[in-house]
């Protein structure tokens, strides 16, 4: 996309990745404005490999039972909730 | 004035006595609070009402505090002025005209108003240290692990701490004992040896210390920013400190790396909102897909769909070696070049920013600008690095900001240096 401007057809289509819709305006925006920041990260192409010896440890903890959140709490938030499940649109 | 620093005001008391007990906080809007509403700044979230406390906030009503609110902030973190928040701007206390900063301007604006004592903030790439110069208070981003970031809501996991907010980096370390240590419910956090607390650094020795500052860091800085900056190195040399230049080259790079890898996580992170546990829902029906794409097009302001969307697009095939690989490049470079600073220099010193506060309206138009401001801050996080914003004097009657970076863990050099200021 940075060799050529970003279009408004590569928004659109990282917005459908994303699932964020656009009106037509956002689209022509952020078509704008993606070029200008596409172009500045573009300067990442000159930095070199450095080799890391990353400090780097697992975290592990026992398995063991504990209380967690209470069911009803957790769904307060929901809009939708059905037999204490959580309820969302269909997946067709 | 202070109507637009909080988004919610609600009085929590906490443990009827501990080290905070006369003490009043305000909390970052993305920092859990149960049954108290934690919007991030978002339409998305703006009836959210958290059902637990974020470990932060369990430990500040044991020490007996009393939360007075939830600060202002940019949307999800997502900006340097304030002024992405859903809920509207929140002006300069002590700058009328100007942004407090950001993301954590709410909380700079709270106690620089006087409106708490104490102040919690997030920082991913400055967002407590930001509005710490704006507002003329001191902040302190801890080293990545020092502070349990459980309910926190993420915006960029591998980057962000909470931090304390206070007038005075004494009082901002007396904060940082209170909220630090290791959590078992956040696995990244670390029990770090220390031999006394945080608010002992804050004692303004600092005879024969020795204080690099990386030249990348004050090149390009706005003449007045400089001119208090080094004003306040004579002050630091007048008390027995050695100033060295000393060069960073990697941190050219930060500011793209940065963003990268901050979009990339937001990306993913960000994908839980669809509305159906959480959040703005839009109560539309039919097909998952189309739906959620809906609720998150009302639910998300500007600047949160332009780091998610390139962020998507960073990490998308074709483009993730380009973009997100050579930003991790970038990032162990940076890491690689503090280290070898601090060879040679106890702690680092810089502009907290290299601009004095934006006129408030300035900056929302222009995303890359607004970006570049991130500059000096941003290197911090991508290193890991525990860094403190003192306030430094002030340019045309607008505050500076002087920051001091440490080596990892060694959150008292930054203190000790910083409190020679206070």
């Amino acid at each position: 996309m940075s060799d050529d401007a970003a279009t408004a057809e590569d928004v659109r289509h990282v917005a459908d990745l994303a699932r964020v819709d656009l009106d037509d305006d956002e689209v022509d925006d952020f078509a704008e404005q993606f070029a200008d920041i596409l172009e500045y990260f573009d300067a990442l192409d000159d930095v070199p490999t450095v080799d890391t010896d990353a400090d780097l440890v697992n975290v592990m903890r026992p398995d063991e039972e504990h209380d967690c959140l209470d069911r009803e709490d957790a769904l307060g938030n929901a809009e939708g909730t059905e037999d204490g499940y959580f309820k969302g649109p269909n997946v067709s | 004035m202070s109507d637009d620093i909080f988004i919610t005001r609600e009085t929590v008391e906490g443990a009827d006595d501990g080290p905070l007990a006369d003490t009043t906080v305000a909390v970052k809007d993305n920092i859990s609070t149960e049954g108290v509403r934690t919007t991030c700044g978002s339409e998305m979230l703006a009836d959210y009402v958290p059902p637990y406390d974020a470990t932060v906030v369990s430990r500040l009503k044991e020490a007996g505090a009393t939360i007075v609110g939830k600060t202002n902030m940019d949307e999800f973190g997502m900006g340097t002025t304030t002024e992405t928040s859903a809920f509207g701007a929140t002006e300069n206390p002590v700058a009328p005209g100007h942004v407090p900063g950001g993301s954590s301007g709410g909380s700079a604006a709270a106690v620089a108003a006087g409106e708490a004592d104490v102040a919690l903030g997030s920082d991913t790439g400055g967002s407590i240290r930001c509005p710490a110069a704006f507002c003329g208070v001191a902040g302190i981003k801890p080293t990545y692990g020092v502070v349990s970031r459980y309910g926190l809501v993420a915006y960029a996991n591998s980057l962000e701490q909470i931090g304390p907010l206070a007038p005075t980096v004494e009082e901002a370390a007396a904060l940082l004992d209170v909220i630090a240590g290791p959590d078992p419910k956040d696995a990244t956090t670390r029990d770090p040896e220390r031999s006394a607390p945080y608010v002992d650094a804050a004692d303004g020795d600092v005879d024969g210390m020795t204080v690099g500052v990386p030249t990348e860091l004050v090149d390009g800085a706005d003449e007045g920013v400089l001119e208090t900056f080094e004003d306040a190195l004579d002050d630091l040399r007048a008390q027995g400190v050695e100033v060295v230049d000393v060069s960073l080259e990697s941190v050219e790079y930060a500011v793209q790396a940065y963003y990268v890898i901050a979009m990339s996580e937001a990306s993913s992170n960000l994908a839980r909102f669809d509305g159906v546990r959480y959040g703005n829902s839009g109560g539309y029906d039919g097909n998952w897909n189309e739906v959620f794409g809906e609720a998150r097009e009302e639910g998300f302001g500007a600047e949160v769909k332009r780091r998610v969307l390139l962020g998507t697009y960073a990490l998308s095939a074709g483009y993730h070696d380009k973009y997100y690989k050579q930003a991790q490049n970038a990032r162990a470079w940076v890491k690689q070049d503090f280290d070898e600073a601090f060879a040679d220099v106890d702690v680092l010193a810089s502009p907290t920013m290299p601009v004095p506060p934006m006129a408030l309206g300035e900056s929302l138009s222009d995303p890359l600008t607004m970006y570049l401001a991130d500059a000096n801050t941003v290197p911090v996080n991508l290193a890991d690095l525990p860094a403190v914003s003192v306030p430094a004097g002030e340019t045309d009657g607008l505050p500076v900001g002087m920051q001091f970076v440490a080596p990892a863990f060694d959150e008292a050099t930054a203190i000790r240096a910083a409190s020679a200021l206070d």
